[in-house]
């Protein structure tokens, strides 16, 4: 019998997430599934296209359920891009569905010419994104993603942190005339967010207030800030959490806002360190003036250790307790 | 899937499609010179194809560039677009005096096809980008029972790279009898022949193989590329045709010499073109 996988919380965690009344949800992975293939049933111009990912994508029932609104491109990665290109541009709603290390890298010049340039309102999944895949190595990992479509442009970029932006994230994209890029991983996500909770892109969501430390966190970590925010009010500090799903546009005014009223700031992100969320941030408070004590947790420019998904974050320090830790020096 | 080309339709006889060449061929060349900058070979070598497509074959015009039923061409090998541009210019897309502004500073003419031109279905100049793009398209005439057909162009030193290939896999299994791929078989690109640089043959069995009705024409016959293009070679699969073509084709000292890849020729060589082609206009007004 194979080993169990690490979890991703440890006892204290879910303790602490047991204290905020947080529940487990699905993947986001299961969650955007499931949303496509209910929207795609009610709108017959929405195609998914794969490279053999249907499987990697949960979307073997709207495969199944759906045969004429799947595209499948065999692996090839280039070309999904490609034909998700021409999908658009006649007519269609397509969404390329692929694992977003080989995506976002092997067919990132489709992605900048034939999706953006030529301005298609074709949608990206970046699925298993980040270190998703954890053990397989850095392959499989897209640690780049959010810095390379940062920098290219005419896309909107949402990285999802639990199932109600997930699903929010992909109404958003197929209603959308503009090229978008979600990306999420595979493991199932507390749910974060009250029902009364709405959601627009360009706009973060705020789970938390303090004033003592922001943290502004991105897609799979925001549970790992909340949980540190809890576990440092025990401690007499009250954090501010902002999930910012966004990362473009980014929401520049919950930035400032965070700049101006808390101590510290702490960004995390499942990304390397150069070139997303924590740079994007930086450039956003001191081009405003702003300098305030601060850190970017993610994962930094080496060669990723070898490990599960929960093995890189805690090593990494994406984790309550990591965070905790960096917040708490940051104020020293 | 739209009917064979009725022969019976063609408004412009091979002649007259032979002289507007030479008129787009001055057109190009103008442009390049003015510009500063541009593709002059393969430009010339694709002309007479684009000729044909845009005056017998494809169901666009500027009026109807806007429908969902229009024919879709798509140029992959799009640093020949001035030619193109002069294609489009003729047709009646722009005004002609627009491929003055090519590469100017905020012209959207820029070295390269872009979507704010009219015309222009996507924007393309990175290579093995053109045929990805076509198979989404005709698999969404496919799936809209639409009957437009898609067509694009590539070169052939363009064929090295390896999307290509993926997307060739994907037209046949799909069996996309509405996309034709064009190949400007002029056999030189910057470096040299590709042959040398990086071979390709035999293309024909190649295309084959990968499960596509291949023809092989005469790159610059009006006749047979009308013939080869008026209707899909074979229903159930993809159409590609190898269309024999000489690099700088109608100047004598540019036709098939590497170096005119993207050479822009100086007053007195523009002089010299121009009078070659007035020349061949004359000639072939005097075979009327």
């Amino acid at each position: 019998m194979s080993a169990p996988a690490p979890s991703m919380f440890t006892p204290a965690a879910k303790a602490m997430a047991e204290k905020l009344g947080l529940k487990m949800g699905r993947a986001n992975l299961e969650e955007f599934a499931a949303t496509l293939e209910e929207l795609a049933k009610a709108n017959p111009n929405i195609i998914a296209v794969t490279s053999d990912s249907r499987g990697s994508g949960k979307l073997a029932p709207f495969g199944k359920n759906l045969p004429k609104q799947l595209v499948e491109v065999g692996i090839a990665e280039q070309n999904l891009v490609g034909i998700t290109a021409g999908l658009a541009a006649c007519g269609k709603k397509s969404f390329g569905v692929s694992p977003g290390c080989f995506l976002t890298a092997r067919s990132l010049e489709q992605i900048k010419n034939d999706i953006c340039y030529s301005d298609v309102p074709a949608v990206l999944i970046g699925i298993s994104s980040g270190t998703s895949y954890g053990a397989l190595g850095t392959t499989h990992h897209s640690l780049h993603d959010l810095a390379v479509l940062r920098a290219i442009n005419n896309i909107t970029v949402i990285v999802p942190a639990d199932n109600f932006e997930t699903r929010e994230a992909i109404c958003f994209a197929a209603k959308a005339t503009k090229p978008v890029f979600v990306r999420f991983g595979k493991a199932a996500m507390f749910n974060l967010h009250k029902p009364e909770i709405k959601f627009a892109v360009g706009k973060a969501i705020q789970l938390r207030d303090g004033n003592d430390v922001a943290f502004i966190a991105t897609g799979e970590t925001v549970i790992h800030a909340l949980l540190a925010a809890g576990q440092l009010a025990e401690r007499g500090l009250n954090c501010r959490v902002i999930s910012m799903h966004s990362v473009k546009p980014l929401d520049t005014e919950t930035i400032l806002k965070a700049g101006r009223e808390c101590n510290a700031v702490v960004t995390v992100e499942e990304h390397m360190v150069n070139g997303g969320l924590g740079e994007a941030c930086a450039a956003v408070l001191l081009q405003n003036g702003m300098s305030k004590p601060f850190r970017i947790v993610g994962i930094p420019d080496e060669e990723t250790v070898p490990g599960a998904q929960a093995d890189i974050f805690r090593h990494y320090g994406i984790s309550m307790e990591g965070l905790s830790e960096t917040a708490t020096k940051l104020l020293k | 899937m739209r009917r064979k080309f009725d022969m019976g339709k063609i408004v412009l006889s091979d002649r007259d499609l032979a002289l507007k060449s030479v008129h787009l061929r001055k057109k190009t060349l103008e442009a390049i010179y003015d510009a500063g900058a541009g593709h002059t070979g393969g430009g010339l070598s694709c002309l007479d194809i684009l000729n044909v497509l845009y005056n017998r074959i494809l169901n666009v015009s500027p009026e109807t560039f806007g429908s969902a039923t229009r024919d879709r061409y798509v140029q992959s090998k799009g640093h020949s677009v001035e030619a193109l541009y002069a294609v489009l210019a003729d047709r009646g897309f722009f005004p002609e005096a627009d491929l003055k502004t090519i590469c100017h500073y905020q012209s959207h003419m820029v070295g390269h096809p872009t979507r704010h031109i009219s015309g222009i279905e996507m924007n393309t100049g990175a290579l093995g980008h053109g045929l990805p793009i076509c198979i989404g398209m005709a698999l969404a005439g496919k799936m809209d029972s639409a009957s437009y057909r898609v067509f694009t162009l590539l070169g052939d030193g363009e064929l090295a790279e390896g999307s290509n290939w993926e997307a060739a896999l994907a037209a046949a299994h799909y069996k996309l009898d509405n996309l034709t791929a064009i190949i400007d078989h002029n056999t030189l690109q910057i470096s040299g022949h590709t042959r040398d640089v990086m071979s390709n043959e035999p293309l024909d069995e190649k295309w084959r193989a990968f499960g596509w009705a291949v023809k092989v024409v005469n790159g610059h016959d009006y006749a047979a590329l009308t013939e080869a293009l008026s209707q899909p070679a074979e229903i159930g699969k993809p159409t590609c045709i190898i269309a024999n073509t000489t690099k700088g084709k109608g100047v004598s000292f540019m036709e098939n010499v590497a170096k005119w890849h993207h050479g822009v020729p100086s007053d007195a060589e523009l002089k010299q073109a121009l009078s070659e082609l007035d020349a061949a206009a004359a000639k072939l007004k005097e075979a009327a």
